[in-house]
């Protein structure tokens, strides 16, 4: 049977996030528990989740959490690492071992620096460096998978249930300002670590539920611009469009929303001038990376989150409040585990981002 | 009586229960089928120089008639089939080249007969086109590497021009000249009322049509004929064409006789002069060369219009386009080996190129590896045969579509690829002013739409059947094709899976 990457595998999800507007941690104990009343929509073949603010002992730097196959796959992957990097801290992820969670990989985490010397002579900026490093060793490292690289934050994933996965993890020892989480019902899978949720690269990380009809136009596009799509899922396309579009594009985060779910040509038509310039415009220069059929995803990132779903809303998704803190979940039952007094429950529009941010000075 | 060396290609089938002698057929015939007997005062017919373009069985009042392949038949030959032997005859009839006309005949392998398209099932659903939108607006043009921003933050919304389509099919080359003043404007009125562009092809631009400029891409090609300063600002786009998917490396040739009244004065040549275009343009020996030229249209047009550069599909063609879209060209047209042509070589037509299905996949790929798909627009044509095909080529990459032989079907064309004589019934390929009067542009451009927007509908099914409500989402998307009954070879180099997989 071909691994996930040979071949693709389209899967249902459920997503959960949470995050403090007021930046405030939270352990990772609320965002597990999260996700047991969406047991239906995962299948046991993959869950995961991202923390934010998680590492501040280590926040300048890199922290990559990697799975190897093998220690020689380990040894290898680390000697190019070393090339590029000054390596402050090596050490296994801490786990607990569970019966519900087997075949585990050798899971290892580092936090480092990139070499300035090596930048100076690549002529490359830090973010970009940490990227090909990431995009490099996913492709070409047999038996290696980077499936985190941001500053301060982590992604933890594994087969499992998600609720599982969370406690194999001992997520209930980080805390953060902002969590994201995800159970995946693929259809068809060998049941590999690395094909669960959240794909991520530098500090941005996706959470999806969905089949996107686009993904083969949209990943055909944004191969051209040096990524590439080792997992052929959806959500790591995704987190690669998110990536090129805010960090190299530098357009703003409803601006990217504006590409990935385009309002339709009857509604920019339709806006006041200057408006549907703008609108138009993003939509003539980027057409490959708009995203169609459905899709719900949670886009974590440094200092806050944005959900959003396909234009035409065909996956369910909530989101509500209470207090400082801001929830998305698939159903509103998850969000009433993490708050059961939650407010101001509602369903977005397709197409409309919801953006939160973490208030400024905060962090 | 002269010996016969061949006999005739069809016969001429009445009905003499339902004929009733009304004549219509020897009126409308201009090659002289059907004549009445001086002597006998019968209806008589010459079937030898009958080219089956059904023009007498779709007039007949009482459907008498009909036109049949003829029976007669050389001694059955796997090595020497009767079109190998027949052109051997005409060959030493007359010392000449054959010349045919429209796209190649003979059984070349369709690639797109042999890609099957993709649907939803129960992961993700489809959507219905009568229920929600569905998008088929493209652009086409140069698109930024990186976007800019204005004093205040906002977007910089300027940018390269662009053509806007409503639904990626265009019509293409065909030149006032090679086809009838009707033909034209059917074809300008259509590309109006659909919001897609029509091709002047060679030919300049008849000085009536300049209202339709907003739909119109004026071609300017190795002949230079119609080509002046307000002809290149008339239109939104200009079109170079290269080459030509019917005849690679081959020029054009319109005969004198066709050169009469408006055509002499829009080709800006004298009347009954051949037309000859040259093979290569003879400012234009490497691609450097065509660098300057194309940056001497935009500056003739003060860069407000896309430029074109059509090239036929040949072995190379990848590298070629890689060549074109760093040479300051907008969109690339490819042009395969199956398209038509009003006149070509025979032997060009039928062994000179290569599939457009190779050439549009090599090419896009191409251009990705090279990272410069951004800097240009893929149009193909040659031979685009309905909606599927759109679909299919789209999925592989195309950004729209060049359709010109399915557009003459609609307005009455029956293939019967005889072009160059200038006697064409339908009054398309044609200057005579009774035959050019038989195609009513109300008519002709009405037949137009309605293909188009049939397709348009099609397309849409099949956009929606895959739940995708972009055709932006579709262009590239080769995970929605599947090959059948293809080798490994082939399927490496459309860049699909074999069904099944």
């Amino acid at each position: 049977m071909q691994r996930e990457g040979q071949v693709r595998i389209p899967s249902g999800c459920a997503i959960s996030a949470m995050i403090s507007l007021k930046g405030a941690a939270t352990t990772g104990e609320a965002i597990t528990k999260s996700m047991v009343p969406m047991r239906d929509r995962s299948n046991g073949l993959g869950g995961g989740f991202a923390g934010y603010g998680i590492y501040p002992d280590f926040q300048d730097f890199y922290a990559f959490h990697v799975f190897f196959d093998d220690v020689a796959a380990q040894k290898e992957c680390e000697k190019y690492l070393k090339e590029g990097y000054e390596i402050v801290k090596s050490e296994p992820i801490p786990i607990r071992k569970i019966p519900e969670i087997t075949d585990v990989p050798i899971i290892w985490r580092y936090f480092v620096a990139p070499l300035q010397s090596v930048l100076s002579r690549l002529q490359l900026d830090e973010k970009e460096f940490v990227a090909r490093t990431v995009i490099k060793i996913n492709s070409q490292f047999q038996g290696s998978y980077v499936f985190s690289s941001g500053k301060n934050m982590g992604a933890f994933k594994a087969v499992g249930f998600p609720e599982d996965v969370g406690r194999f993890y001992r997520l209930e020892e980080y805390a953060g300002y902002a969590w994201t989480a995800h159970g995946r019902y693929p259809t068809n899978t060998p049941g590999w670590w690395g094909g669960a949720h959240p794909f991520g690269i530098l500090d941005y990380t996706v959470v999806h539920n969905g089949e996107i009809s686009s993904y083969d136009a949209n990943r055909r596009f944004i191969e051209m611009f040096g990524y590439k799509c080792s997992l052929q899922t959806d959500t790591e396309v995704i987190a690669y469009i998110a990536d090129y579009l805010l960090r190299r594009q530098k357009l703003t985060l409803e601006e990217t929303a504006a590409v990935i779910a385009a309002p339709f040509w009857s509604v920019v038509d339709s806006l006041p001038q200057k408006e549907s310039e703008q609108l138009s415009y993003l939509r003539k220069v980027f057409p490959s990376l708009l995203l169609t059929g459905p899709f719900s995803i949670v886009l974590g990132f440094d200092g806050g989150l944005m959900a959003l779903n396909d234009r035409l809303k065909l996956r369910s998704m909530v989101v509500a409040e209470k207090d400082d803190m801001r929830y998305v979940a698939s159903e509103e039952a998850a969000i009433r585990i993490m708050a059961p007094n939650a407010e101001k429950v509602y369903a977005p529009a397709g197409g409309e981002p919801v953006i939160f941010k973490v208030q400024k000075g905060a962090l | 009586m002269s010996v016969q060396y061949l006999s005739s290609e069809f016969d001429v089938v009445r009905n003499l229960e339902r004929c009733v002698s009304c004549n219509l057929c020897v009126r409308e015939c201009a090659n002289g089928v059907h004549r009445i007997d001086e002597r006998s005062r019968k209806l008589v017919v010459d079937e030898s120089k009958c080219v089956d373009c059904q023009r007498c069985v779709a007039m007949c009042p009482t459907r008498a008639l009909k036109i049949v392949k003829n029976e007669n038949s050389f001694k059955e030959n796997a090595n020497w089939s009767a079109d190998l032997i027949s052109e051997i005859v005409k060959q030493s009839n007359t010392g000449a080249v054959l010349l045919s006309s429209m796209g190649a005949p003979k059984p070349t392998p369709v690639y797109w007969d042999r890609i099957l398209i993709n649907a939803s099932q129960v992961t993700n659903p489809s959507i219905d086109p009568l229920r929600e939108p569905m998008e088929t607006r493209v652009f086409l043009g140069k698109k930024p590497e990186q976007i800019r921003r204005a004093s205040d933050g906002s977007l910089d919304v300027s940018m390269e021009p662009q053509l806007v389509l409503e639904t990626p099919v265009m019509f293409s080359a065909m030149s006032y000249g090679s086809i009838s003043y009707n033909a034209h404007e059917s074809l300008a009125r259509a590309a109006q009322e659909l919001g897609v562009f029509y091709n002047t092809g060679e030919g300049g631009l008849h000085e009536d049509f300049y209202r339709y400029g907003a739909n119109t891409i004026v071609q300017v090609a190795s002949g230079r004929f119609g080509v002046h300063e307000d002809y290149l600002n008339a239109g939104a786009a200009i079109e170079i064409k290269m080459g030509q998917g019917a005849k690679p490396g081959v020029g054009g040739h319109l005969p004198g006789a066709k050169i009469v009244g408006d055509v002499s004065r829009t080709r800006m040549i004298p009347e009954g002069v051949d037309a000859i275009s040259p093979a290569p343009h003879h400012d234009v020996y490497s691609i450097e060369d065509l660098r300057q030229l194309v940056y001497s249209l935009k500056e003739a047009t003060r860069r407000t219009k896309p430029i074109i550069v059509k090239v036929a599909a040949v072995h190379n063609i990848a590298a070629i386009a890689s060549g074109v879209a760093r040479s300051g060209a907008d969109i690339i047209a490819i042009d395969g080996f199956r398209g038509g042509t009003g006149a070509a070589p025979t032997r060009i037509r039928d062994n000179v190129g290569i599939p457009v299905e190779l050439a549009l996949a090599a090419v896009d790929e191409r251009l990705r590896a090279e990272g410069i798909r951004n800097n240009v627009s893929l149009v193909v044509g040659g031979s685009i045969r309905n909606a599927a095909d759109v679909v299919k080529a789209i999925a592989l990459g195309a950004d729209a579509c060049y359709i010109a032989t399915a557009a003459l079907i609609a307005l009455g064309c029956r293939l019967c690829r005889s072009c160059q004589t200038g006697r064409c019934n339908w009054g398309i390929a044609t200057q005579r002013p009774e035959l050019v009067q038989r195609l009513d542009p109300n008519v002709g451009a009405r037949r137009l739409v309605n293909l188009l927007s049939a397709w348009r509908h099609e397309i849409k099914e099949l956009m929606g059947g895959m739940g995708i409500n972009s055709i932006e989402t579709l262009r590239g998307n080769r995970l929605m094709l599947r090959g059948i009954g293809m080798t490994e070879k082939e399927l490496d180099i459309l860049g699909i899976k074999h069904a099944g997989e």
